[in-house]
């Protein structure tokens, strides 16, 4: 790759970047007319012959144990073909994938007792899910009530009942980890600035709930699964060891999915209860979460915390060290550990020379269903309470937000950069992405209405966050948690296939499904890029796992970087081989040769005649042996598994976590809003958001991702909250109660992009799908609490639903 | 189930008329996905918010998953299997297509339903208007913009072609005459 240049190109972009025929081209979505016509087929569309569907039982309790079940009145109704207890099942199914180094068995069907309200406790399959849902009203369950740990601080109680009784405490996790000298820095430190912040516990509520559709044929000795699960191909063989199969017998066929969010990324639950059934009945069974299965059940909830938070500064407004200490209600199980903790080490300090950190963790487990991962997985968390913090100081310290920011800016001469806890920043120029924020923003006339609203009593703010947004994990973050050796896995791959049919068509095939992003726009434009061709003659399609390759799937903003780096090693190998059969046709040397606008041609010649078109190729390859360099194998296709790019190792001693996500993104956001004291509603007045994410490889994919994000980050900062009540139970099962944002609640979002490419990623792409959520909840927060500063009001609790605003506005009036 | 129990009812959809034995509760979301196999309606949340199973019954939207099947009987039924014809996408996909107004799509039926329906009583409405509209609609990938966007330039296209057709033919010699007498 050449050496980036700088210039600065059309208004609202700015870019160090090298110039591409189609990376970087705004392009329409290949993806979107089978979707805006109905064609495309997600899970709950599949139907098989004989295919049965099926319900679940669901606990009206949080806590309790199961006495005894009578289903027999569930099992004579006709049509019905299967019903399993939990107890019943245990033949057909084992406990479902856990990550975690903690014993805390999970089952997709509970057995002894219910952990949480909501959990399954019987399921049926039966000739249409009216049937079925009709026998689950004739079982009949005697409960044994116990009580319910409803929220952490119960939970954490000496004394408090247990959630799981082989373990001696519902503190699962606890752990203080130390980055560099906090203790000196503290000491140095003029002050100190303390919050106590709370994060909400939210659901990622993708439209399309989760479900699996399985086949399994006792024959043949296989099963075969639709289903929407992301990570098939890097996960299906712990989940075929759910079913109690051998994972190379199970086949997962990768689905169009109707968005996850993180709410995807497993699955085992919802494939084990139809697998189960489908093995009991010797027919295929279709088990599709309704909403109320969605928000009670399905193992997605976000991170639920209470930080005690410090900030250690001096007086000039330098930022010095950071110390966090916080309690984290995980639920009742354990599926990914503390990945959501973990997961915020990479980008803890955020785009400022903070030199060392603390940061102390408590997961504890209660009757609520489990938190796994939601878009930001624990890092939209630690950048609002970063930015809350650096709010607070600039307040306390007397000093402009916008100035204390720019004055502790890692610089971008200092890349790459580690930070204390021994991730390493690749690429960035944060100050560049300030001045295109501030630069149309114009702050100046914002204020001034501010002022003029003011003296009519109004109540406009104005919000600014600089955070990260941090791309492309590394596996070690699933594991450097543990104190042992270290010793987990360390891979995270993606992989195509690319292969050039007789007639010169290229194909492209990946083994990760279509998530809601736009992954064979992407693929096209990038073996467009490298063969000279036009992305819409590439054909893509995607492969099960019977014929998978590695691949980890959707997460961690991670798929635009490895697609790119996938497709790029595919493609050398396609091309070498190309080069080395048109070089033998055309009697020249491999190195001679080039490869432009879809023809190999001879360098220094550009003469049609001693050239090859790729189909001339592809014809040779596939139909003339005898002209084909000797001994050379026919065909011409190429597979690649693109890894991790750029990581290494934690110490054993867990001082430095080594470098596990360090394609990092960087992004601005300015919020201006008017919030009534009547009603405590929060109207948008303007919101910009600049964002560095490396090479843009389709700018109008990439804009959807970060309004999508930042609608989200609006629902976590003002809207939703997933809750229960004293007892334990659910009061957010629909989407009346679990509110999302609607039209007219998310505002116009000008989106500016600044360009520094990634040294380590091929064509210094950086991933940008979690970006908008994870730095709109701190400038959306700061705009609210500017906009009610004159009352004296605090912001450190999420989300600010008109409730809570009238009890700050005329709890301070009253 | 009882033989009893089974109505028979038809259904226009899509402009063909589809005779269906039903249960008196089958919702009409499942007979048009299941029974049909117009698999293009999708069931977000079977609770009647989030508006992603909308249907257009007689030109009205309606949210499928709250409409049994059998009262829907002798109406016209409009899904987004219906929306084009043959290879041609009606003027509201192919502006959802333009300005990439979905992402997993999956919503995206039940919007260009209740566009649709938007367009027809407010064939040139403005972005408020669009945004209220839409409010029985739960998008949660795109933050909207990009739907509102093309429901404005579906209705901006449609405006630009009720002029082009409905503009009288205007006598040259009479305008020309017209100007200059002034």
């Amino acid at each position: 790759m050449s050496q980036p240049r700088s210039w600065r190109g059309k208004a609202g972009r700015t870019m160090e970047t090298q110039e591409r025929r189609w990376i970087g081209r705004d392009l329409k979505r290949r993806e979107d007319p089978a979707l805006v016509t109905g064609k495309a087929r997600f899970t709950n569309d599949v139907s098989l012959p004989g295919m049965l569907h099926a319900a679940v039982l669901r606990s009206p309790h949080a806590h309790a144990r199961i006495l005894s079940i009578d289903a027999d009145a569930a099992r004579e109704l006709p049509g019905v073909h299967a019903v399993l207890t939990g107890r019943d099942a245990l033949e057909l199914i084992d406990p479902v994938p856990c990550f975690a180094a903690e014993p805390v068995e999970e089952r997709a069907i509970a057995v002894e007792k219910v952990r949480y309200n909501g959990e399954a406790v019987v399921a049926v399959a039966a000739d249409s899910r009216y049937v079925a849902e009709d026998a689950l009203g004739r079982v009949r369950v005697e409960w044994e009530t116990l009580e319910p740990v409803a929220d952490a601080e119960a939970a954490m109680e000496p004394g408090a009942p247990l959630v799981h009784e082989n373990l001696d405490s519902n503190v699962v996790y606890d752990q203080t980890f130390t980055f560099g000298d906090v203790e000196g820095d503290f000491a140095r430190a003029d002050r100190v600035i303390r919050r106590r912040l709370r994060w909400p516990r939210a659901a990622p509520a993708p439209m399309e709930p989760s479900g699996a559709v399985c086949a399994y044929d006792s024959a043949a000795g296989r099963m075969d699964v639709w289903s929407n699960t992301n990570m098939l191909n890097f996960v299906a063989w712990t989940i075929a060891g759910t079913l109690k199969m051998p994972p190379h017998r199970v086949n997962f066929h990768p689905m169009y999915t109707g968005g996850s969010f993180g709410s995807k990324h497993v699955l085992g639950k919802q494939v084990a209860i139809a697998g189960a059934l489908s093995k009991a009945t010797g027919r295929p069974v279709k088990f599709m979460e309704d909403r109320a299965d969605n928000l009670m059940a399905n193992d997605s909830q976000g991170p639920e915390r209470v930080y005690d938070a410090e900030l250690a500064v001096t007086d000039e407004g330098d930022l010095l060290s950071l110390r966090l200490h916080t309690v984290d209600d995980y639920g009742a199980y354990f599926m990914f550990a503390i990945t959501g903790n973990t997961n915020m080490m990479a980008q803890i300090s955020g785009p400022y020379t903070i030199s060392s950190v603390e940061t102390g963790i408590k997961a504890v487990l209660t009757n609520k269903n489990q938190q796994t991962v939601f878009r930001g997985a624990g890092s939209d968390v630690g950048n609002w309470v970063l930015e809350r913090l650096v709010d607070a100081a600039a307040n306390e310290l007397g000093l402009d937000g916008i100035e204390l920011r720019r004055k502790n800016f890692i610089q971008p001469d200092q890349f790459p950069y580690k930070i204390p806890t021994g991730n390493v920043y690749d690429s960035g120029n944060y100050p560049a992405v300030l001045e295109l924020a501030l630069g149309h923003a114009d702050l100046d006339h914002w204020r001034a209405e501010q002022e003029r609203a003011r003296a009519e009593g109004r109540y406009i703010g104005i919000g600014i966050a600089t955070a990260q947004q941090r791309s492309t994990y590394f596996s070690t973050e699933f594991w450097f948690h543990n104190p042992a050796p270290a010793t987990g896995l360390t891979t995270s791959p993606e992989s195509v296939r690319i292969g050039i049919g007789p007639t010169g068509g290229l194909t492209v095939t990946m083994f990760s499904p279509f998530w809601g992003n736009s992954p064979e726009t992407v693929v096209s434009q990038v073996v467009a890029e490298e063969f000279g061709v036009d992305p819409e003659e590439v054909a893509v399609d995607y492969d099960s796992t019977m014929h998978g390759l590695p691949s980890a799937g959707p997460g961690g903003s991670r798929m635009t970087v490895m697609l790119s780096g996938a497709v790029r090693g595919a493609a050398a190998k396609v091309k070498k081989k190309m080069f080395d059969i048109a070089a033998h046709l055309l009697e020249a040397s491999p190195d001679d040769l080039e490869l432009a606008d879809g023809r190999v041609w001879v360098k220094g010649f550009p003469v049609e005649e001693r050239s090859l078109s790729i189909a001339d190729i592809g014809m040779k390859a596939y139909w003339h042996k005898l002209e084909l360099p000797e001994g050379m194998e026919g065909g011409l296709e190429g597979s690649y598994t693109y890894d991790h790019p750029y990581a290494s190792m934690p110490s054993d001693d867990r001082t430095d976590l080594g470098a596990f996500y360090p394609i990092m993104g960087h992004a601005c956001h300015v919020a201006v809003v008017e919030v009534d004291a009547e009603t405590g509603r929060v109207e948008f007045l303007k919101y910009l958001a600049a964002h560095d994410v490396g090479t843009v490889v389709n700018p109008r994919s990439l804009q959807g991702q970060i309004r999508g994000g930042i609608a989200q980050g609006i629902g976590i900062a003002l809207y939703e909250e997933v809750r229960y009540g004293p007892e334990g139970e659910n009061l957010s099962a629909s989407l009346d109660e679990y509110l999302l944002p609607g039209a007219p609640d998310v505002p116009r979002v000008e989106v500016l992009h600044h360009e520094t490419p990634s040294p380590f990623t091929e064509y210094g792409v950086k991933g940008g799908g979690e970006g908008g959520r994870m730095v709109a909840p701190p400038a959306v927060t700061r705009a609210v609490e500017d906009a009610l500063s004159p009352l004296g009001v605090k912001i450190g609790a999420l989300p600010i639903t008109p409730e809570k605003i009238l009890t700050l506005t005329q709890g301070r009036e009253a | 189930m009882h033989q009893e129990d089974i109505v028979i009812v038809t259904l226009k959809v899509n402009g063909v008329e589809r005779p269906l034995a039903v249960e008196p509760r089958r919702l009409l979301c499942d007979a048009l996905r299941e029974d049909l196999g117009l698999t293009g309606t999708n069931l977000g949340c079977e609770q009647g918010v989030c508006g992603s199973c909308t249907v257009l019954v007689d030109g009205e939207s309606v949210r499928s998953c709250l409409m049994f099947a059998v009262q829907a009987g002798g109406c016209e039924i409009t899904t987004v299997e219906g929306l084009a014809s043959g290879e041609t996408l009606h003027p509201l996909q192919a502006a959802f297509w333009e300005k990439q107004a979905l992402q997993c799509g999956f919503c995206t039926p039940g919007f260009l339903m209740a566009g649709v329906e938007l367009l027809r009583r407010n064939p040139e409405p403005d972005e408020a208007g669009v945004r209220a509209a839409l409010a029985g609609n739960t998008c949660r990938c795109t933050g909207y913009e990009h739907i509102v966007d093309a429901v404005l330039a579906a209705a901006d296209g449609a405006a630009r072609e009720r002029t082009f057709a409905e503009e009288p033919e205007v006598d040259v010699a009479a305008e020309v005459v017209a100007r200059e007498g002034r």
